[in-house]
């Protein structure tokens, strides 16, 4: 896969019928695309207990029995969950894994797209497999799986001691922990959720429930000193390698680092805390009253308030700048740093911001239609599908990937043409 | 009234009430009810408690007083007199046997069902008044065994029936290739992102009652929807932490349930026929987050069926012969207003509709609902003798010549079912989407 820097940004306009699939195939399911635009595939139907994957019109070597969750990989690869005689594996680009599993799902990638995991099952007992490496351990259950950004590093909540049928006494003793690679931390808790791994690699962080009742954070086995009626998901701070997350006391949420708060106002909701990839800043969605949602930057909420939801915060490159979604009154609008667009829409995707952080552009859809929307203005054309918009590295130009009657279109804009 | 009914009813012992009771101290007490009592509950508690004038009108209400010969001890009123009015009186100082009484009373006695509140002339919500009873006991750690054990579930799996991740999708995948049977093109489309509707169900149907998610992929199909459900967790819309006073597991289960719709971007969740579930994403659950109304917009199986119907996405063939009646589940009738959508949807499916009575708002619980079936087998009598007015409900409308009940939620099916044996109704009990499946036009296999 070439970086963003080797993509063809000087073809305005390229096509590949997708339509004309339907004819070749009992039946087409839903097209994915890859980052660069320059491929759209689909599970495809051949016959009673035969799936393929089609990519630019040409399908795959070998079909399997089951096909699903066809996606692509940031690197631009092709991976699909696939089965054949009952066994179950993923396949990269048509070829499957060595590893065969009793069944595999949940495919996540690190940034780059060079590293691919799952979760898999091999009689009953449950692991991750990177890049086609099982754990060396598996678990009698897991939930909560986690991959590194860089991928080196894979991560889960595992259930290390037995109990039997509705021997509630035993789980509350603990029989929950969380694997770094597999392997266990030694101490045992009631519940291990929404694990973080470090940037460096080298700590876990992860929400435990000490008994039915205390909650807090902890980091490589040690719970925080802290308990709380509450958390949710830690984040690492990328500076120093503290940990972040949010905490409930006394009815309200706020923000801790290490056990001790680190915002002063307190909240009715607070969660989804993100850095700025500097760690220089750091945004969390917060309802400041019952049904009034925005976001909270370094713990100063924006004005713009939402009544139905916020969600999807982002912060630019540089980190200077945040935009997110808020829902209102059955509509999704886009807030860029406490100013909202004029536009409503149906839905609404994650804003996107340019490399160097001066424009923002999300894929909007209203009555049933796809476009997008650049610094609060739209672009006049129209889809029956689309994907997130992608500015080029020098963010003068911009890669619109859509579906529109029935071919799959490639076009890339100056920006100029759409922000003014 | 100085003796609980619960003593009489209650012969099996429950572990978890008895071990759960043995490790209390009254300071530990003390402790937990002032921390609920002034730091959870605020103005609402304060009005009910002031307001009500013990008239005992409520008592008319409660299927448990009429099914018990008017035993007072079973009256809602008396239900608060017993539990919540003592510890309000003695300032949280009672002892453990008191907890474990009146961990019986609010999770065994009470199906949180709201009738009483209609009844009551200041509408005083006992429901609520039991839930802050619930969640007493809970922070003391005193829950009947088995449906602690569903919490742990939800708080292990996100689902209340140990479903495990993969178990989930392939029992969807294995109903796929069922369901390819009636329609050869079928798909339950999986993860899904854009999808128009995410259906969610409750945990039991991919464990013990496969064939209602089968039944809902041929309607979907049928009706040519665009419909996903989540490879993830976040598909159990099921609530049992809401009824055991777990409510931080509550919000859990609840943000896990949006945020999954949130990341498909559904416009909007279609649920499964079930009645609590409802109550705990359109009413409680999504209100403890903060969240005023659903983030996304949730429809009841009773509401989608209506609108398929009535728009002719789904057109009936053949309508069902055997006389039906209908009971209303009290989350999504009494709760969400939905007995006029249920009563067009069960004319449109059926040729005989007997009306059982009272019904709507007013009808009968089934006594299963509030997490008393999911207490479990040691409170199974408590549930059908608690109920004989149900039964003789139902052998009024049987009377009349109806044959099949139909009920669309899960706990009054299992309930009804319980009841329809005990007192040897001879009823069939049937959901909405069974009868449903049954009757619409489906293209040619």
């Amino acid at each position: 896969m070439k970086h963003p820097e080797q993509w063809d940004w000087d073809s305005l306009r390229k096509e590949i019928p997708f339509a004309s699939w339907q004819g070749q195939f009992k039946w087409v399911e839903e097209p994915q695309v890859s980052p660069d635009g320059e491929s759209v595939a689909a599970i495809v139907n051949t016959g009673e207990g035969e799936f393929n994957v089609c990519i630019n019109g040409a399908t795959w070597e070998t079909p399997f029995e089951k096909i699903w969750h066809l996606r692509f990989a940031p690197d631009g690869r092709l991976t699909a969950i696939v089965s054949d005689s009952g066994e179950w594996t993923l396949a990269v680009d048509g070829r499957p894994w060595e590893n065969r599993f009793g069944y595999v799902w949940e495919p996540r990638f690190s940034a780059d797209g060079t590293s691919i995991a799952v979760k898999f099952q091999q009689d009953m007992r449950y692991g991750m497999a990177v890049n086609d490496a099982a754990w060396a351990t598996t678990f009698a259950n897991m939930t909560c799986a986690t991959l590194s950004a860089d991928g080196r590093r894979s991560a889960a909540a595992v259930q290390v001691a037995d109990f039997g049928e509705a021997d509630i006494f035993a789980f509350q003793q603990g029989t929950f922990s969380a694997a770094l690679d597999g392997k266990p931390w030694e101490r045992r808790f009631v519940n291990v959720w929404n694990l973080a791994i470090s940037p460096d690699g080298r700590k876990l962080a992860a929400e435990v429930r000490l008994t039915l009742y205390d909650y807090t954070i902890a980091v490589n086995g040690e719970p925080w000193g802290q308990t709380f009626n509450c958390v949710w998901e830690p984040v690492f701070d990328p500076r120093d390698g503290s940990v972040l997350a949010p905490v409930r006391q006394a009815g309200q949420w706020t923000l801790a680092r290490d056990g001790s708060p680190a915002w002063e106002r307190r909240f009715i909701q607070l969660w989804h805390p993100v850095f700025s990839p500097d760690g220089a800043n750091l945004a969390a969605v917060v309802a400041l009253s019952f049904g009034n949602w925005t976001v909270a930057v370094n713990g100063t909420p924006w004005r713009s308030t939402f009544n139905e939801l916020v969600s999807d915060a982002v912060f630019s490159p540089d980190g200077k700048r945040v935009a997110a979604i808020g829902k209102k009154n059955g509509f999704y609008h886009i807030i860029v740093d406490d100013s909202v667009w004029p536009q409503a829409f149906d839905m609404a995707w994650a804003p996107v911001f340019s490399p160097d952080g001066r424009l923002a552009a999300a894929r909007v859809e209203k009555k049933g239609k796809y476009t997008f929307a650049i610094d609060g203005r739209l672009w006049n054309g129209q889809a029956e599908a689309a994907w997130d918009p992608v500015f080029s590295p020098d963010g003068r130009k911009i890669l619109f990937r859509t579906i529109e009657n029935g071919s799959y279109l490639r076009r890339v804009l100056p920006v100029s043409e759409i922000a003014g | 009234m100085t003796e609980s009914a619960s003593k009489d009813k209650s012969k099996q012992l429950d572990e978890g009430l008895e071990r759960g009771m043995a490790a209390l101290t009254e300071a530990k007490i003390e402790k937990a009810i002032n921390r609920v009592l002034t730091g959870e509950t605020g103005a609402r508690l304060k009005a009910y408690v002031e307001t009500c004038i013990h008239c005992g009108l409520c008592s008319e209400a409660c299927h448990y007083f009429l099914s018990h010969d008017r035993d007072p001890r079973y009256s809602p009123v008396g239900k608060v007199k017993q539990t919540l009015w003592e510890m309000l009186k003695k300032r949280g100082r009672v002892s453990p046997e008191f907890i474990k009484q009146a961990r019986l009373i609010s999770s065994t006695q009470c199906n949180l069902c709201k009738r009483c509140a209609m009844y009551c002339p200041f509408g005083i919500d006992v429901a609520y008044l039991m839930l802050v009873v619930r969640r007493i006991c809970h922070l003391l750690g005193v829950t009947p065994r088995y449906i602690q054990d569903t919490a742990h579930s939800h708080s292990v799996n996100m689902n209340q029936m140990w479903v495990k991740e993969d178990e989930w999708i392939d029992t969807l995948q294995w109903q796929e290739d069922e369901a390819r049977g009636d329609l050869p093109n079928l798909r339950i489309p999986l993860e899904k992102e854009g999808a128009e509707i995410m259906y969610s169900v409750i945990g039991p149907e991919p464990k013990f009652q496969a064939q209602l998610i089968y039944q809902a992929a041929v309607i979907m199909n049928v009706a040519g929807l665009d419909w996903t459900m989540p490879a993830t967790p976040g598909w159990d819309n099921s609530d049992m932490a809401m009824f055991t006073g777990d409510n931080e597991l509550m919000g859990r289960l609840k943000r896990v349930h949006f945020e999954t719709a949130m990341r498909l971007k559904v416009k909007k969740i279609v649920m499964g026929e079930c009645g609590h579930a409802f109550r705990s994403v359109y009413d409680v659950g999504n209100r403890w987050l903060g969240w005023r109304m659903p983030p996304i917009p949730i429809v009841h199986a009773i509401d989608f069926y209506y609108d398929l119907l009535k728009t002719g996405r789904l057109k009936v063939a053949k309508k069902f012969e055997e006389p039906v009646t209908l009971h209303d589940p009290c989350n999504v009738v009494r709760g969400g207003g939905l007995a006029d959508k249920a009563r067009y949807v069960v004319n449109a499916l059926c040729e005989n509709f007997i009306e059982m009575h009272p019904n709507r708002e007013h009808n009968i619980c089934c006594c299963a609902g509030g997490g008393v079936i999911n207490a479990g087998p040691p409170y199974k009598m408590v549930r059908i003798e608690g109920n004989r007015v149900k039964a003789e409900q139902l052998f009024a409308v049987k009377a009349k010549g109806a044959t099949v009940l139909i009920t669309p939620c899960h706990n009054c099916h299992s309930g009804l079912e319980d009841i329809n044996h005990h007192y040897h109704i001879g009823f069939e009990i049937k959901f909405l989407g069974d009868i449903l499946y049954e009757v619409i036009e489906k293209p040619a296999g």
